[in-house]
């Protein structure tokens, strides 16, 4: 673990990898809720976690590599299913880069447990993972302008469900109807950092059971 | 639509609603936004006897124009520009009133960027997460000013400590930004770190809400390689391949993943708000954590 100072209120806490960060993450929450830790924002990323808002960074950094951080626990709370038609443009790429029949790649996708790992890119998007690294798959080499909202993508370790229609680059597997996004709604977000989603296959847009 | 409201005459080039912003939702990717120049926002809020987070309208270069419905006390602040009520010249940084259905002209800044507009009551837009600004990298908030759009206002209050003339900073003719070495300093040379805090950069005209971009020598990275995403803060200097540095404004993303070279303090982020393209920019180093000089 390595605390680097950013600015004159926040550290950037490097991990060695993301369950570490992880779980850095959850204690950090556990800290703040029990009133022994003050900070602003809480982000955790790809391999570390950022605090920022501290009043003494410095004092937090030195007694940071002396915490007793548990690891995460492999499955606690609930778990949010997302409904999702495995229908998307790049889903005969993905299974060509895994090796698989077509077919195979919804089974294998809702298959794994996710994790929300950390979020950023627009408001309510995840970067989750849970995927076997063997599945890794590159970005698209020309991203598109417009990818509708509810797409179900991959790239690199994660997985991601855009909130709105954006440009993006990832692999496009299938959608959802469900609404991740919603800042009327409380909660705003529901993948934030730390839920537990799996993927839970509807056959077509008519099924009755493909409700929201 | 009560007449406690105003309508949109003229949005200028870049007209949003800001208040003091929405900390705190980093982690879900949502920006803290809120006005570029904090201190002429809650100035010109003063003016007008409004609660310093109270929202105001923040302007790009050319102003506004506005009709309020009924009476207001307006004050303009920010970036130094003519301001006008039906025609007629008013006052730029102390209180105003405009008649119901007069004209509020804000005109193009002489110096500076920005200008901050408060109106007493404020403008009451609905708040997203707790703060009514505009978000241009998330689209939270209200949408950019458009011509013909009318917009709420608070009714006005128990006057909150208001003043009639506040000092306020002139625009930088030199932008100086104290900065600390930040977490990725490290992916630079030596020399690379020598030249952001010697050398001359100016502003370039790609800036906005999420980034002042500079122009000046390129920053030559002491690794290649991809960084993994990770948290950033307000002031944040970015460097992406191209390497001229980006120094993160309100609106910057919550993560991101080209390497910080330094943080820019928060006090000097105002006056980078209101340089101009084409103003010079001094990085100097500050603080306890100097960058480490080469013979």
């Amino acid at each position: 673990m390595r605390a680097l100072p950013v600015g004159e209120r926040a550290l950037l806490v490097e991990l060695s990898d993301g369950a570490e960060a992880q779980a850095l993450h959850a204690e950090l929450l556990r800290r703040r809720a029990s009133g022994a830790l003050r900070v602003r924002e809480i982000v955790p990323a790809a391999r570390t976690v950022l605090l920022d808002g501290l009043d003494e960074p410095g004092h937090i950094g030195a007694e940071l590599p002396g915490w007793d951080i548990p690891p995460l626990p492999p499955r606690a709370g609930t778990v949010l299913e997302v409904p999702v038609r495995y229908d998307g443009p790049d889903l005969a790429d993905v299974a060509a880069h895994w090796g698989v029949p077509v077919a195979e790649v919804a089974r294998i996708h809702s298959a794994a447990e996710f994790r929300v790992a950390f979020c950023g890119f627009a408001p309510g998007f995840g970067y989750l993972t849970g995927l076997p690294e063997r599945y890794e798959v590159p970005r698209r080499a020309t991203p598109r302008t417009s990818v509708p909202r509810g797409s179900v993508a991959l790239a690199g370790p994660y997985t991601g469900v855009y909130p709105r229609a954006s440009p993006g680059g990832w692999q496009l597997i299938g959608s959802t109807d469900l609404v991740l996004w919603d800042h009327a709604r409380v909660p705003a977000a529901l993948l934030s950092p730390g839920v537990r989603v799996r993927f839970v296959p509807r056959t077509s847009p008519t099924d009755p059971a493909a409700g929201t | 639509m009560t007449d406690h409201a105003l309508a949109v005459v003229r949005p200028g080039a870049l007209t949003t609603v800001q208040d003091l912003g929405r900390p705190g939702h980093a982690h879900l990717g949502v920006p803290r936004s809120g006005a570029l120049d904090p201190p002429a926002a809650r100035l010109a809020n003063r003016l007008v006897g409004n609660p310093p987070e109270a929202a105001v309208l923040e302007t790009t270069l050319d102003g506004c124009a506005v009709r309020p419905r009924r009476t207001v006390t307006a004050a303009v602040g920010g970036a130094p520009c003519p301001v006008t009520v039906d025609g007629r010249p008013a006052p730029w940084g102390a209180p105003v009133r405009v008649p119901a259905g007069a004209l509020l002209d804000v005109g193009t800044a002489v110096s500076g960027v920005r200008c901050y507009v408060a109106f007493d009551g404020g403008v009451t837009v609905d708040p997203v997460l707790g703060s009514r600004s505009t978000d241009l990298l998330s689209g939270l908030g209200p949408p950019p000013l458009a011509p013909g759009a009318v917009l709420p206002l608070g009714r006005p209050g128990a006057v909150h400590a208001r003043v009639d003339l506040v000092p306020q900073p002139a625009p930088p003719r030199e932008l100086v930004l104290r900065v600390t070495l930040g977490p990725r300093a490290d992916w630079f040379t030596a020399a690379a770190l020598d030249t952001f805090t010697t050398r001359a950069y100016t502003v370039s005209s790609a800036s906005n809400r999420i980034g002042l971009r500079t122009e000046g020598p390129a920053l030559e990275r002491a690794c290649e390689g991809e960084l993994p995403s990770e948290g950033m803060v307000l002031g944040a200097v970015q460097v992406p391949p191209d390497g001229r540095p980006v120094v993160f404004l309100a609106d910057h993303p919550t993560t991101g993943g080209y390497p910080v070279v330094a943080v820019v303090r928060e006090s000097d982020l105002a006056a980078a708000a209101q340089a101009r393209p084409g103003t010079p920019v001094r990085f100097v180093a500050a603080g306890r954590r100097l960058p480490r000089r080469v013979a």
